[in-house]
C-alpha cells in the first residue's frame, strides 16, 4: 500500500469479494441444486439454500445415473473413463515430450531442427480445427471406441516439449560434462540426473495437462459411440439436454458436481504448482 | 541457444524423437493434410466418387450467406468474450494486487474456475437461465426481463459470452496479477510523492506497464473464443436458436458430421487453420520482442 485511504481499502475489498461471490454463485446454485429433491426442483423459485437429498442424490447418480430408461451409465463408470483418459494423456504426454526434449537438447543429429518444427507445428493445430479428417485417421485405425483412442492423438504436444527443453538448456553444462568424465551413458545421465532435476516441472506440467484431459469434450464426443467408454464431461452435457424432457434437474446437478470435483480440488491443492504450469507453458 | 556439451550417439536420438513424431505425423499432419486435399474435392455422403473440383468449394463458401453470418457471429462473439473477459480481470486483478498480501486465500479463490470443462460451464450459466427453473431467469422475470436463450438470438449469444468468459477469467487474472506484482514498487511509490492519485498511477504507469501482457492474453483470448469454446456452446445452444451462436468452428463439426459436406467442411478447416497459424505467428513475434526488451 502506498498510501493509507482506508476507503480506498474497502473498496477494494469490496469489488473483490463481490467478484468472488459472482463467480462462485453458479456453483453454489449447482451443489443446493443437487441437495433437494426432484419435486423440490420443480417449483419456481427454486431454494437458494441446500436441502436434505444430499446422500440420495449422489447414491443415485454414482450407481445408477439418470435411470429409468433415459439412458446415461452409471456415473462411477464415466469418472473412471474420464479418470483413465486425464492420467493417459498427462502421463503420456510428459513421457514423449521429456525425451523428445532430450534428444533435441544433448544431441546434435541430422534433421534435429526439422524435427523441432514439426513438434512446433502442431502448437498450430488445435484438434477442433481438423475434427473431420482426425476422426477419419482414427477410424481407419480402428481406434474408435477405445481408451487408446481417446489417449493417442492428444498428447502430442508441442507446449511440453517446449517446457523441457527450455528447463533442460538451462541445466548446468559441468553436470553433462562430469556425467560423461565418470563414464555414464547418455540414458544414465537421463534417468540418475536430469530426470531427478526434472520433477518441479513435471509436476507442474501434469496439472495442467490433467485439467486437460480431463475436460476434453469434442474428441471423446467423437469416437465413442458405446456408454461404456463416455467420460463424464459429456455425459452430463448430452443428459443436459435431455433434462427439459425428464426434469430430474437434482440429479444432473450431482453429475456436474462430481464433473467438477477432481479438476478443481486438483487446481486448489497444487496451486503453486498450477499456477507455475500456466505461466511457464507461455514463456 | 544450444547446449556446449552433448553426447554422440547415432541412434539414440532417432528413438527419443521417434515416439512424439510418429504421433506428430499420423494425427496432426496426414489430416491437415487430408483436410487439404478434401477441400478440393466433392463427395459423394459416405465415401463413394469423389471428383476434383479446384477451388468450388471455396469460391461456393464465399458465395454462402450462411458462412458469412457465422464469420459475423464469430466475429461478434470473439470481440465480446475477449473484451469483457479482458476488463473484469483486470479490474479484479488490480482490486486484489495491493490487498492480496494481507488475503492471498482470494487468489485461491479465483484460480478454480479455469479447472470447470466449458462443456460443463455451458451446463452450469443453462441451469440458472433456465427459462422454466433457473433462479436467473426467475429474478430477471420479477423486474420486468423476459429472458429465454431458448428462443431468442440475442440473448442466447449473450448467454454463451457470459458462460466463455466465466471460464476464462481465472487464467486472464492469474497473468494480469503476475505483470502487476512485476511492476517496481518504486515507480508507483515515485508517481505518489509527486502527488499522483490512484487513479491517474493506474492510467499513466500501471496501464502502459501491463499492455505487453494485455496484449498477450488479447491473442490468447481470441484464440480460446475461437476454438475453446465449441464445449459451451455444444452444452448450451447448439449453434442455435436459428444458428444465433453457430461460431466457424461448430459450423465446421456441423456441416461434416451433421451435414456430411466433407468438401465444404474440409474448406471451412483449412480457412481456420490459416486463421490460427496468423494468430500463433502474431503471439510469437510479439514474445520474442517482449524477450529482448
Amino acid at each position: 500500500m502506498v498510501e493509507n485511504r482506508p476507503f480506498l481499502t474497502v473498496l477494494r475489498h469490496l469489488v473483490v469479494l463481490i467478484g468472488l461471490i459472482v463467480i462462485a454463485f453458479p456453483v453454489w446454485m449447482t451443489f443446493v441444486a443437487s441437495t433437494h429433491s426432484q419435486q423440490t426442483m420443480l417449483q419456481s423459485p427454486i431454494p437458494l439454500l441446500p436441502g436434505p437429498h444430499l446422500i440420495d442424490n449422489y447414491a443415485q447418480v454414482l450407481t445408477a445415473g439418470f435411470g429409468r430408461g433415459f439412458g446415461g451409465a452409471p456415473i462411477w463408470l464415466t469418472l473412471m473413463n474420464s479418470l483413465i483418459m486425464a492420467l493417459g494423456v498427462a502421463l503420456g504426454k510428459i513421457a514423449i515430450s521429456i525425451i523428445s526434449a532430450f534428444a533435441i537438447v544433448y544431441f546434435r543429429f541430422p534433421f534435429r531442427m526439422w524435427f523441432f518444427w514439426a513438434i512446433f507445428f502442431t502448437l498450430m493445430l488445435p484438434v477442433e480445427v481438423r475434427i473431420v479428417p482426425t476422426y477419419g485417421v482414427v477410424a481407419d485405425l480402428g481406434m474408435l471406441d477405445s481408451y487408446p483412442g481417446l489417449i493417442i492423438p492428444l498428447i502430442a504436444s508441442a507446449t511440453a516439449t517446449f517446457l523441457f527443453r527450455q528447463f533442460f538448456l538451462s541445466v548446468p553444462d559441468e553436470l553433462t560434462e562430469a556425467a560423461r568424465v565418470d563414464g555414464a551413458s547418455p540414458m544414465r545421465f537421463f534417468w540418475d540426473i536430469l530426470l531427478p532435476m526434472s520433477r518441479t516441472s513435471i509436476a507442474a506440467m501434469f496439472v495442467i495437462q490433467f485439467i486437460y484431459g480431463w475436460n476434453q469434450y469434442l474428441w471423446p464426443l467423437l469416437i465413442t459411440t458405446k456408454e461404456s467408454y463416455y467420460t463424464v464431461v459429456m455425459t452430463v452435457s448430452r443428459q443436459a439436454n435431455v433434462v427439459d424432457s425428464v426434469p430430474s434437474w437434482n440429479l444432473l446437478m450431482a453429475m456436474a458436481m462430481l464433473a467438477m470435483l477432481p479438476p478443481v480440488l486438483i487446481v486448489i491443492f497444487m496451486q503453486r504448482q498450477f499456477v507455475r504450469g500456466l505461466v511457464e507453458v507461455e514463456k | 541457444m544450444e547446449k556446449r556439451v552433448t553426447f554422440n550417439e547415432r541412434w539414440l536420438p532417432y528413438l527419443l524423437v521417434g515416439p512424439q513424431i510418429i504421433i506428430t505425423l499420423v494425427f496432426f499432419f496426414w489430416p491437415s493434410g487430408q483436410a487439404i486435399w478434401q477441400s478440393v474435392l466433392i463427395e459423394d455422403a459416405f465415401g463413394g466418387n469423389s471428383k476434383f473440383v479446384w477451388f468450388d468449394n471455396f469460391i461456393h463458401l464465399f458465395n454462402d450467406s450462411d458462412y458469412y453470418a457465422s464469420v459475423r457471429v464469430t466475429v461478434v462473439f470473439s470481440f465480446l468474450v475477449a473484451a469483457i473477459g479482458l476488463a473484469l480481470s483486470l479490474l479484479l486483478a488490480v482490486m486484489a494486487d495491493r490487498v492480496i498480501r494481507g488475503a492471498t486465500g482470494y487468489k485461491a479463490f479465483l484460480v478454480w474456475p479455469y479447472a470447470v470443462a466449458p462443456a460443463v460451464a455451458g451446463v452450469l450459466w443453462g441451469f440458472l437461465f433456465n427459462p422454466s427453473v433457473g433462479i436467473v431467469a426467475w429474478m430477471l422475470q420479477g423486474i420486468g426481463i423476459e429472458f429465454n436463450y431458448v428462443t431468442n438470438g440475442n440473448q442466447a449469444l449473450l448467454l454463451v459470452v457470459i458462460a466463455a468468459v466465466w471460464n476464462q477469467i481465472s487464467y486472464n487474472f492469474l497473468f494480469f496479477l503476475a505483470g502487476l506484482q512485476s511492476i517496481p514498487k518504486s515507480l508507483i511509490e515515485a508517481a505518489a510523492i509527486d502527488g499522483a492519485g490512484p487513479g491517474r498511477r493506474f492510467w499513466d504507469i500501471i496501464f502502459p506497464l501491463l499492455s505487453p501482457v494485455g496484449f498477450f492474453l488479447l491473442v490468447v483470448n481470441i484464440i480460446y473464443a475461437f476454438f475453446g469454446t465449441f464445449g459451451v456452446i455444444d452444452a448450451l445452444t447448439k449453434g442455435g436458436p436459428a444458428k444465433a451462436t453457430e461460431i466457424l468452428v461448430f459450423k465446421v463439426y456441423n456441416d461434416g458430421f451433421r451435414g456430411q459436406d466433407l468438401g465444404g467442411s474440409s474448406a471451412q478447416s483449412v480457412i481456420l487453420m490459416i486463421v490460427v497459424i496468423a494468430l500463433t505467428i502474431v503471439q510469437f513475434r510479439f514474445i520474442e520482442r517482449r524477450v529482448h526488451y
